[in-house]
């Protein structure tokens, strides 16, 4: 090849050699299954693939990890759009999936038999009009306040059912030099959860308050109920309620602090608690859960984040391995194994008959008898296909004291406008 | 010369000897110029697309953060020029003159422009740390022992700094050094006849640097302007590596903006966010690019 044919064809070749490349033309038993980098999927994937070779021989499943958050959404998207997606891949189910175009591009799993193994409450999050696309992965996640049981003994407090015994809570606390309310806005995401965790009571009020909000009727900034959410950070804020570098604190150091007894409540999501065990083993059981309160204590109930699905490309090559395998993981079997693994199940799989095992730390046993009670709403993102990019960038701009609840509400209102116009919804 | 004197011009270069690199430019210069053109003016989510004429634009400058983003995008590209201007004279002053170990200083200066931009941000950040950080532990400490209880400020995250300040200090640290060569190759360039005619007049240091210096050394101030403004007005890298925008909005620039929308999966309206950044890029940089050429001719 002469100098010059090889300057062309190098960067042509960066440039298509992603397409082009051919999948291996092994047997078609041999599949790949993209999952997100967090330690507790990883560790689950892992358990999952080496029961799933030992019961099936000759069929393999070769592990490709993935980034999270808005770097994985992207990188989900273009695979997806090169045609280049793994043969299963595992992402959010709700909102994000929506985003994926998934009757263009995903494989509908409507009429497998393994779907019987799904609870039918699972469907919606999964689903475009009746077709199904997708069995879940994992377990559900509660959003609502972890608390540190030792700081409630010894200040004799009890379990708050209305936000005013919430933040009577808080003052005494305070009075006592711990700080009440940890937040930790070095990574923005965990600004969140006061608002999201806060669905429970906004549907209760509102049953129609999802349908009305996707169509454009119902506003955070118009609607009272909904606007509280924003309105609890401005006032923790405003009662100096946080930690001292709350601008600066990371969510590891967030969950040390709740922990340590250091901070007394932190508004979080179950998923923290396998972080905490590896971080605090020790003061593991310290940690407790409760619902995020609102005005009334007899509505008194948690936010629940369903998990997310696993999921076949429309382009896969070997969608018959490849549906074996998303099936197997429906079965008893690979629950199981992923009950053995440490620190994954935090709430309830959405598979018939699965049990989470019993040995579980104190905080998710809390989680379960809101479970019981029957008291749980599923989060907003997965009701409603629109959630606005810079929510968590409003909120710690409410939480710091650059602007005011009803200011926010109203900058959301408008950042969910984009989302809303670019999947193309009626009303916007 | 003027431009049809110009084409009469026959080009020295054969056009097979230039196609291999026309090419390279067509497809990776001119052809993503003219797509990104079109694809900002379509609802694009990778997977498909739909023209939606000017919706783009009109939604991009509704974006609530948009006028912090212009405004700090100019403050940045100012503050950061404007001192790369002062310190890079200042250095190259210092670093041309008699001194010792000249060599190993000025390694020590352009040293930070060899340093990843990543590492160098996300090293200030943990520095600029309220609690952990060793700038902080410095303040604290220093306060003790004239018994000043202190908490440092939060460089980075507290609203009142400004934190977008802390970024461009951290720019300017790190592109101090260009500038500075710059300047030297400037002050080299300066006829010794000048300050020796200077000298026998009586004039001072100060004269020779008001007098002499500071007007002949106007093409390398050209340079570093130009190049260290149009560096500032298109800054994101150190900005997303040390505060991500944040906090809040508080130090969001064009570029971030854009970016957030790219990661939100809004291709079409961050692409003419982009489209947007080139016209504002043009708009500033050429009005200083005239001046600056202007002046350069008069002298």
């Amino acid at each position: 090849m002469t100098k010059r044919g090889i300057a062309l064809a190098l960067p042509l070749a960066l440039v298509f050699g992603a397409t082009v490349a051919a999948p291996s033309q092994a047997a078609d038993t041999e599949i790949t299954w993209l999952v997100d980098n967090g330690q507790a999927n990883q560790d689950a994937a892992n358990a999952l693939i080496a029961a799933y070779e030992k019961a099936n021989p000759g069929n393999k499943v070769t592990l490709v990890l993935r980034p999270g958050g808005t770097d994985g959404d992207n990188l989900v998207k273009t695979k997806l759009a090169t045609g280049s997606m793994e043969d299963v891949f595992t992402y959010n189910s709700g909102s994000l999936f929506q985003a994926l175009a998934p009757s263009k591009n995903l494989l509908e799993m409507t009429n497998e038999p393994f779907m019987k193994n799904v609870l039918s409450g699972f469907y919606p999050v999964v689903s475009v009009g009746k077709k199904v696309y997708g069995v879940p992965f994992g377990t559900a996640s509660v959003g609502g306040i972890l608390y540190n049981k030792k700081v409630y003994a010894k200040l004799k407090l009890k379990i708050p059912t209305t936000w005013a015994e919430f933040m009577a809570n808080n003052k005494k606390i305070k009075a006592a030099g711990i700080d009440p309310v940890i937040q930790s806005y070095k990574e923005t995401w965990t600004s969140q959860l006061f608002v999201l965790a806060d669905y429970f009571n906004v549907q209760a009020a509102y049953p129609n308050f999802a349908a009305d909000y996707t169509a454009n009727k119902e506003k955070y900034a118009k609607n009272k109920v909904a606007l509280r959410g924003f309105q609890y950070i401005e006032e923790n804020k405003k009662l100096n309620y946080f930690n001292r570098d709350y601008a600066s604190t990371t969510y590891a150091q967030a969950l040390d602090k709740l922990a340590l007894g250091q901070g007394a409540h932190y508004p979080m999501a179950t998923w923290a608690i396998p972080q905490i065990a590896a971080q605090q083993p020790a003061n593991l059981e310290d940690v407790g859960f409760f619902a995020q309160p609102g005005p009334k204590a007899s509505v008194n109930g948690v936010t629940v984040w369903v998990p997310s699905g696993t999921y076949i490309p429309a382009a896969t090559k070997n969608a018959a391995a490849a549906k074996k395998f998303v099936g197997w993981m429906t079965s008893a079997k690979a629950v199981d194994v992923m009950n053995g693994v440490e620190g994954f199940a935090g709430g309830p799989y959405y598979i018939k008959g699965a049990n989470i095992p019993n040995a579980l730390p104190g905080a998710v046993q809390d989680v379960m008898k809101y479970f019981a009670k029957n008291a749980t709403a599923p989060a907003l993102e997965f009701v409603s296909p629109i959630k606005g990019p810079n929510l968590e960038k409003i909120l710690v701009e409410v939480g710091l004291g650059i602007t005011t609840a009803a200011k926010a509400a109203a900058a959301y209102d408008a950042d969910v406008v984009k989302q809303a116009k670019q999947l193309g919804l009626k009303g916007w | 010369m003027s431009k049809a004197k110009q084409s009469k011009i026959k080009n020295p270069y054969s056009y097979a000897l230039v196609a291999p690199i026309g090419i390279i430019f067509a497809i990776f210069f001119v052809i993503p110029t003219i797509v990104s053109f079109f694809f900002s003016m379509t609802r694009w989510t990778l997977f498909d697309w739909e023209f939606v004429g000017f919706e783009n634009f009109v939604q991009y400058f509704k974006e609530a953060s948009l006028a912090i983003g212009f405004k700090n995008t100019l403050i940045y590209g100012v503050v950061t020029s404007g001192l790369k201007v002062i310190f890079g004279l200042a250095l190259a002053l210092l670093l041309t003159g008699r001194l010792r170990a000249k060599g190993f200083l000025r390694s020590v200066v352009y040293f930070p422009v060899l340093v990843s931009t990543i590492g160098v941000g996300f090293t200030f950040s943990i520095l600029m740390d309220p609690n952990y950080g060793a700038i902080n532990k410095a303040i604290v400490a220093f306060g003790k022992t004239i018994g000043w209880e202190t908490y440092g400020p939060g460089w980075l995250v507290d609203p009142n700094l400004l934190p977008l300040f802390s970024v461009a200090f951290v720019d300017v640290w790190k592109g101090v050094g260009i500038a500075t060569v710059l300047y030297m190759a400037g002050l080299a360039s300066i006829p010794q006849e000048y300050y020796e005619a200077l000298a026998v007049d009586g004039g001072g240091a100060w004269d020779k640097f008001r007098n002499i210096t500071l007007p002949l050394v106007r093409p390398a101030t050209a340079a570093v302007v130009i190049l260290s403004f149009i560096g500032g007005l298109r800054s994101f890298d150190l900005i997303w590596a040390m505060t991500n925008g944040g906090p809040g909005f508080l130090s969001d620039v064009i570029a971030s903006i854009n970016y957030k929308q790219y990661q939100a999966g809004f291709y079409g309206l961050a692409t003419a966010g982009n489209v947007i950044l080139l016209f504002f890029v043009l708009a500033i940089v050429g009005p200083v690019y005239w001046f600056f050429n202007k002046k350069e001719k008069q002298a």
